[in-house]
């Protein structure tokens, strides 16, 4: 009886040596051919990366590690230096990052456009407006409208769009204005929760799995544009970034197989991004 | 539309993603478990057995930092492993090595308190035995953690679960970044966010089953050692 | 199997006091424990026995005064062992328990099996060794106690009311193992409530009232003539306060 008391320590701790094993084989990993890109919630809840990265792999080799955060994270993290590409959409804001010397050149990629969803019962009455009219008819009826409030590209846009009709939301906002500080989908998912308006964009939308009561009441607008620019981060204040793999992605993205891997993505027949990296000033 | 036993159907039959995810989520939990069982477990005792000035203190922040934020210890982490902080060398963030030290540094305190209270339990039981059978200061320690091992093995497994549920931390510090750092609980998050809820319920029900396995082993260890007098 | 006489005899008390605050469970004690046989202390409750047992085995030190073994202070307990009224069972099985006890004794690996069969034996646990310590009943548990105490081959052996909490049928298997273990030579000293366990065991006999010794003496004398008014108010049976 002593000797199968001793057994079953013996078979306890070999289960445990067998479930830590593979904790050797981690750092291995970790000198694969591969960079960091930080990105937005958007590129990846649309599935977009899932489907253009295998195909840069094949081509390259390389491993691209996306981490997704809001535009505003997305942009620090690089600045920090622990990402080797920033792959976001805030125009004024990639600028700046490259103005202050964290990123070496802004390259355009791609636009999708915004969306103004909302419930169905359309309380505002804002289907089928401009989304200036439909954003006073909002605030005019104190109908709730769910806020990214992460600094993320969406939400940068939404402040501008608000100031578009002379609303400075910062100081006129309500009870009716909800900053939630997360995501996109967070954001549907609240606004279809609570049956309020939101601002997302078109690919979330499209592969959003829980649309429930929601729909799209404004579209098409000019000003609801959105443009994706990529950048590599400057490795003068960071040599820890992988300068030629960095730049062999961004090559791919604005190369002609990138663009068109870009435009072959669709959801249910439909294309979520619209590539443009050849169209001066996107 | 949210029906767990389909969506766990989904889960098992559909993604072939789902195995790494698993073990990774294994792999860090349970590396975070051993190396704050080295770190927690040692502590625990030096407290159990020592008697300073300020000790009460120490016991109570130790008991206190049960309930650390992860998102706290995230952040903490992430900015001292950050290119631009002072382990930036390393190139530690976004790995999975970045999210054991997380979560080690989330567990050593549970650990720690846990073995606090079994160890002067047990020596508040073994103390005049042991002096009388003129037992050393760490034959003292090793007699202790051994016969106490059956209720230190609980505090490993509230470690683990806390380790095992946690998406504050890892999140921050991983990156959630596909077939490198997500995990089960980085996954629920992001399939919450593509409003793919039957996926998020169906993982959530697969790390579930994996905690209560976990469990029923420990607890199964326990009975054993019940049967031989042990615990 | 016996060794020696050990060099911690005679244990000297000289004008021994404990105190915890400012409470004084042993007061101005002069006492020497040497020569062989069986010594009682007999007493009410808080007449300091156990204090004075601890006292003897070197597990508290005196508030003042001196105790001290073979002449020296500080001496490891060697060939001291103690049952305590309420023994600690080690989480591990009847014989883990005895190997415990004998590992620190320092005995070789390659004896302890014999070593523990025969004190297993010797206490009338034989074929107990793999049941789980703690779950042997309450004279059994009593019984491991004494055969890990003796796993020290010890000179000198205190028991704090050895019998306290067991059955007749319990209390007279461990009297009988006592009496045995004195036979051998070991210098048994022990504490209890039991006035016929004290003539049934005593060689001496020390009456201890609030921290002091009330009388000492031969058994005999003791219970026939004795020579205190303390003493013969306890053997009469009244209230000691």
């Amino acid at each position: 009886m002593l000797a199968r008391r001793h057994l079953l320590s013996a078979v306890f701790l070999a289960a445990l040596v067998a479930a830590f094993a593979p904790a050797l084989a981690v750092p291995a990993l970790a000198q694969d051919k591969s960079i960091v890109v930080s990105s937005t919630t958007s590129t990846q809840d649309s599935g977009l990366f899932g489907h253009i990265l295998p195909m840069f792999k094949a081509k390259t080799g390389i491993d691209v590690k996306v981490v997704a955060q809001g535009t505003g994270q997305a942009l620090d993290t690089g600045k920090r230096g622990d990402a080797d590409v920033v792959f976001v959409h805030a125009k004024s804001q990639e600028e700046k990052f490259v103005a202050d010397g964290a990123g070496v050149k802004r390259h355009p990629v791609m636009y999708n456009d915004l969306v103004l969803i909302g419930p169905k019962a359309d309380p505002a009455g804002i289907k089928g407006k401009n989304i200036d009219d439909a954003l006073k008819a909002i605030q005019a009826n104190n109908a709730s409208f769910i806020s990214r409030g992460d600094r993320s590209g969406t939400h940068s846009a939404e402040i501008n769009l608000w100031k578009a009709v002379g609303v400075d939301i910062a100081k006129d906002k309500g009870p009716w204005y909800k900053e939630i500080g997360q995501g996109m989908g967070a954001a549907l998912n609240t606004a279809g929760a609570s049956g309020a308006y939101v601002l997302a964009d078109r690919g979330t939308w499209i592969s959003f799995k829980n649309k429930g009561d929601l729909d799209i009441l404004v579209e098409g607008d000019n000003k609801l544009f959105n443009q994706y620019g990529v950048i590599l981060v400057n490795s003068e204040k960071h040599p820890s970034v992988k300068k030629e793999l960095g730049q062999s992605f961004i090559d791919w993205l604005v190369s002609a197989e990138g663009q068109k891997a870009i435009a072959d993505y669709k959801i249910e027949g439909q294309q979520l991004f619209f590539p443009n990296a050849s169209v001066p000033g996107a | 539309m949210l029906e767990p036993a389909s969506a766990l159907q989904l889960v098992l039959s559909g993604d072939p993603g789902l195995f790494a995810i698993v073990r990774l989520s294994l792999l860090v939990s349970l590396s975070a478990v051993l190396c704050a069982a080295l770190i927690g477990v040692p502590a625990g005792a030096a407290l159990a057995l020592t008697r300073f000035p300020g000790r009460d203190a120490v016991v109570v922040i130790l008991n206190a930092m049960m309930g650390l934020p992860p998102v706290v210890v995230g952040l903490a982490i992430y900015l001292l492993l950050s290119r631009s902080g002072p382990l930036g060398s390393f190139g530690l963030l976004f790995t999975p090595q970045a999210m054991i030290i997380a979560q080690t540094l989330l567990v050593a305190p549970i650990i720690a308190a846990l073995a606090r209270q079994t160890i002067e339990d047990l020596s508040a039981e073994y103390r005049d035995e042991l002096t009388a059978m003129d037992v050393g200061p760490f034959a003292k320690v090793a007699t202790l953690i051994w016969d106490g091992r059956f209720s230190l093995i609980t505090a490993l497994l509230a470690g683990f679960g806390r380790a095992a549920a946690e998406v504050g931390a890892v999140i921050i510090v991983g990156g959630n970044i596909e077939g490198f750092t997500r995990t089960m609980t980085t996954a629920i998050a992001l399939e919450t966010s593509k409003g793919d809820l039957p996926m998020a319920i169906g993982l959530g029900v697969i790390l579930m089953g994996i905690v209560i396995l976990v469990n029923a082993l420990a607890w199964a260890t326990r009975r054993t050692g019940e049967r031989y007098g042990a615990a | 199997m016996m060794r020696a006489p050990s060099d911690e005899l005679p244990i000297r008390f000289e004008n021994v006091s404990f105190a915890v605050r400012d409470v004084r469970a042993i007061a101005d004690l002069e006492w020497a424990i040497g020569g062989t046989g069986t010594t009682v202390l007999l007493g009410p409750n808080g007449a300091g026995k156990t204090t004075l047992l601890r006292l003897a085995m070197g597990l508290i030190r005196p508030t003042s005064g001196r105790v001290s073994w073979g002449g020296r202070e500080n001496v490891p307990p060697t060939r001291r062992a103690f049952l305590f009224q309420r023994p600690a069972m080690l989480r591990r099985s009847a014989a883990g328990n005895i190997h415990y006890a004998l590992a620190a004794a320092g005995l070789p690996r390659a004896e302890r099996n014999t070593r523990a069969t025969t004190l297993l034996t010797q206490v009338g646990l034989e074929g107990f060794g793999e049941r789980p310590a703690r779950q042997l009943s309450g004279g059994e548990q009593q019984r491991l106690a004494l055969a890990r105490a003796l796993a020290r081959d010890p000179a000198v052996l205190f028991l704090d009311e050895p019998t306290a909490s067991l059955d007749p049928a319990s209390t007279k298997s461990i009297e009988d193992i006592i009496r045995g273990i004195a036979a051998r030579g070991v210098r048994v000293v022990m504490s209890t409530h039991d006035l016929g366990q004290a003539r049934r065991l005593a060689d001496d006999i020390v009456l201890m009232h609030r921290g002091r010794t009330a009388e000492t003496g031969k058994a005999g004398t003791f219970f026939d003539a004795p020579s205190t008014l303390e003493a013969r108010r306890f053997l009469n049976g009244d209230l000691l306060i």
